[in-house]
């Protein structure tokens, strides 16, 4: 077994593989806790239709580099979704569902009637449920990932107190004399930022995952703001990197395994809350 | 100059004008109640204070250096979420990040404040606790220990005892009293006017056809 996974890391596409799953995982992991919290855990699957739907834009449109039209549009969402404020949570929330089909479908419509590829339902499945591209990435992606990486954590690291006092309670964060409007629209390009990369992964219908159950396990148990968001981003780190030696080891799909391995955690947690007592 | 000046405030929502051509002003030190029944603009009165409101006209001008020192508030008791984790320490030591300007983590100066306002409301036993654990009556203590972090020289308080025994709420307005009496200014949204009478120096009374602004005396019960 040890012998076979040292087989695996020889190669530098499951070594890339696996850093680029980590840090994916622990930065959806540190916004994941922030958004359940302000109720917008499904942020995550909407915007990643949103740029699911900018992809298949800019891939009928002809753009070699599909990002320079997914970023802008999926940040543009996550801002008009993220910052609308909470007197209308309500129509927030219509908002989010809407968006996210209406997108879903716009992007399947565009692959359909556009696309140059022969294989077209082979694309969407990919990119709703995550392809095989995490083992195909690159020297340049990784760095761009890592950087990308380094500058949430460092973002995380260093607004840690502020994001506490803008997710507790935002208008007393406001009222003290906070940026909190600034705050919030940093957090919402954060999390487009993220989603964008983390679609690499799992893909557009399995993201939620990535956002939600980190948090959620971490909730079960610990009951101070900073153990949660500890928690969050170990749960991840652990259920990220098993999830993926268990796809590349089992030849199962990436995303849904990883996605499982964050089930399996959460389950275990839940167990060990009751168990403590907790809720 | 004073601390806040009220000048012809007029707020609303979506063209409904909820309070008209409101004018008051208040001094260092003066502990000002505002009264009336529901739906007369009273938290909204206190949300365009604290700038969460644009007015439809008129202004609010604060004297010089009030914002920057800090204003306080207690928001109403429903605001905050049930199921939040979060440890009454680090409520209590957010309260100061309003002021902190650009440094990113709480110095000592902040934690002995935070010490501070947690003995004067004698919930140092509480910072480990969760807050959703808390009984109502220490939540809205914890909630005050924040807001006085926050507080320079004015502290907005939205019925800062609903829900609160008579015991709990005398114990609020007691801490009250004493940082009012340091002179930091208290503006107070509440239904206990009987309560919270004897502690006041003004009350400021919205009504749907007639507002009053008036002077009630020195507010010095608990001197005598």
């Amino acid at each position: 077994m040890l012998e076979t996974m040292a087989n695996y890391f020889s190669y530098p596409f499951v070594r890339y593989a696996l850093i680029v799953g980590i840090l994916i995982a622990l930065c959806s992991s540190l916004l994941g806790v922030t958004l359940v919290l302000r109720r917008f855990s499904f942020i995550g699957d909407g915007l990643s239709h949103v740029a699911f739907g900018a992809m298949a834009c800019a891939a009928a449109l002809g753009l070699t580099s599909d990002m320079t039209v997914v970023l802008p549009v999926t940040v543009a969402a996550a801002i008009l979704l993220l910052c609308t404020g909470n007197k209308s949570r309500l129509r927030g929330d219509a908002a989010l569902a809407m968006i996210s089909v209406a997108a879903l479908a716009v992007g399947y419509l565009l692959m359909n009637l556009f696309s140059t590829s022969s294989n077209v339902s082979g694309d969407v499945c990919g990119s709703l449920f995550g392809s095989t591209s995490i083992l195909t990435i690159t020297k340049t992606e990784l760095i761009l990932c890592i950087s990308m990486a380094a500058a949430v954590i460092l973002t995380f690291v260093l607004l840690y107190n502020r994001i506490f006092a803008v997710t507790f309670d935002g208008d007393f964060a406001a009222a003290s004399g906070m940026k909190a409007s600034f705050l919030k629209v940093l957090l919402a390009v954060v999390t487009a930022l993220v989603i964008v990369l983390a679609m690499k992964l799992v893909g557009s219908l399995l993201i939620s995952a990535l956002v939600v159950f980190p948090a959620l396990s971490a909730m079960r148990v610990f009951r101070s703001f900073r153990a949660v968001m500890v928690c969050a981003a170990l749960v991840s780190v652990f259920a990220s990197a098993a999830g993926l030696l268990v796809s590349i080891a089992a030849a199962t799909p990436v995303g849904a395994t990883v996605v499982v391995a964050e089930l399996i955690c959460f389950l275990t947690f839940s167990v060990i809350g009751k168990f403590l007592g907790r809720n | 100059m004073s601390l806040l000046e009220v000048d012809r405030l007029t707020l609303g929502y979506e063209g409904q004008t909820v309070i008209k051509a409101l004018s008051f002003s208040m001094e260092k030190g003066d502990y000002v109640l505002i009264v009336g029944e529901n739906g007369s603009g009273k938290s909204t009165l206190t949300r365009a204070i604290l700038g969460l409101k644009p007015p439809m006209s008129g202004a609010i001008r604060f004297g010089e250096g009030v914002k920057e020192s800090g204003v306080g508030y207690l928001p109403q008791q429903t605001v905050i979420q049930r199921d939040f984790p979060a440890s009454v320490w680090e409520i209590v030591l957010s309260g100061c990040l309003g002021r902190m300007k650009r440094k990113p983590f709480y110095g000592k100066a902040e934690k002995e404040k935070a010490e501070e306002n947690l003995a004067l409301l004698g919930i140092e036993d509480l910072r480990k606790s969760c807050y959703r654990n808390l009984s109502g009556g220490q939540q809205q203590r914890v909630l005050l220990a924040r807001a006085l972090m926050a507080a320079g020289e004015l502290l907005l308080l939205d019925e800062p005892v609903a829900g609160l025994d008579p015991r709990a709420s005398e114990e609020m307005y007691r801490v009250i009293k004493a940082r009012n009496r340091e002179g930091l200014g208290v503006l107070m949204v509440t239904h206990d006017v009987s309560g919270a009478l004897p502690y006041a120096t003004h009350v400021l009374t919205i009504g749907h056809d007639k507002t009053t602004f008036e002077k009630v005396g020195e507010g010095d019960k608990d001197n005598a």
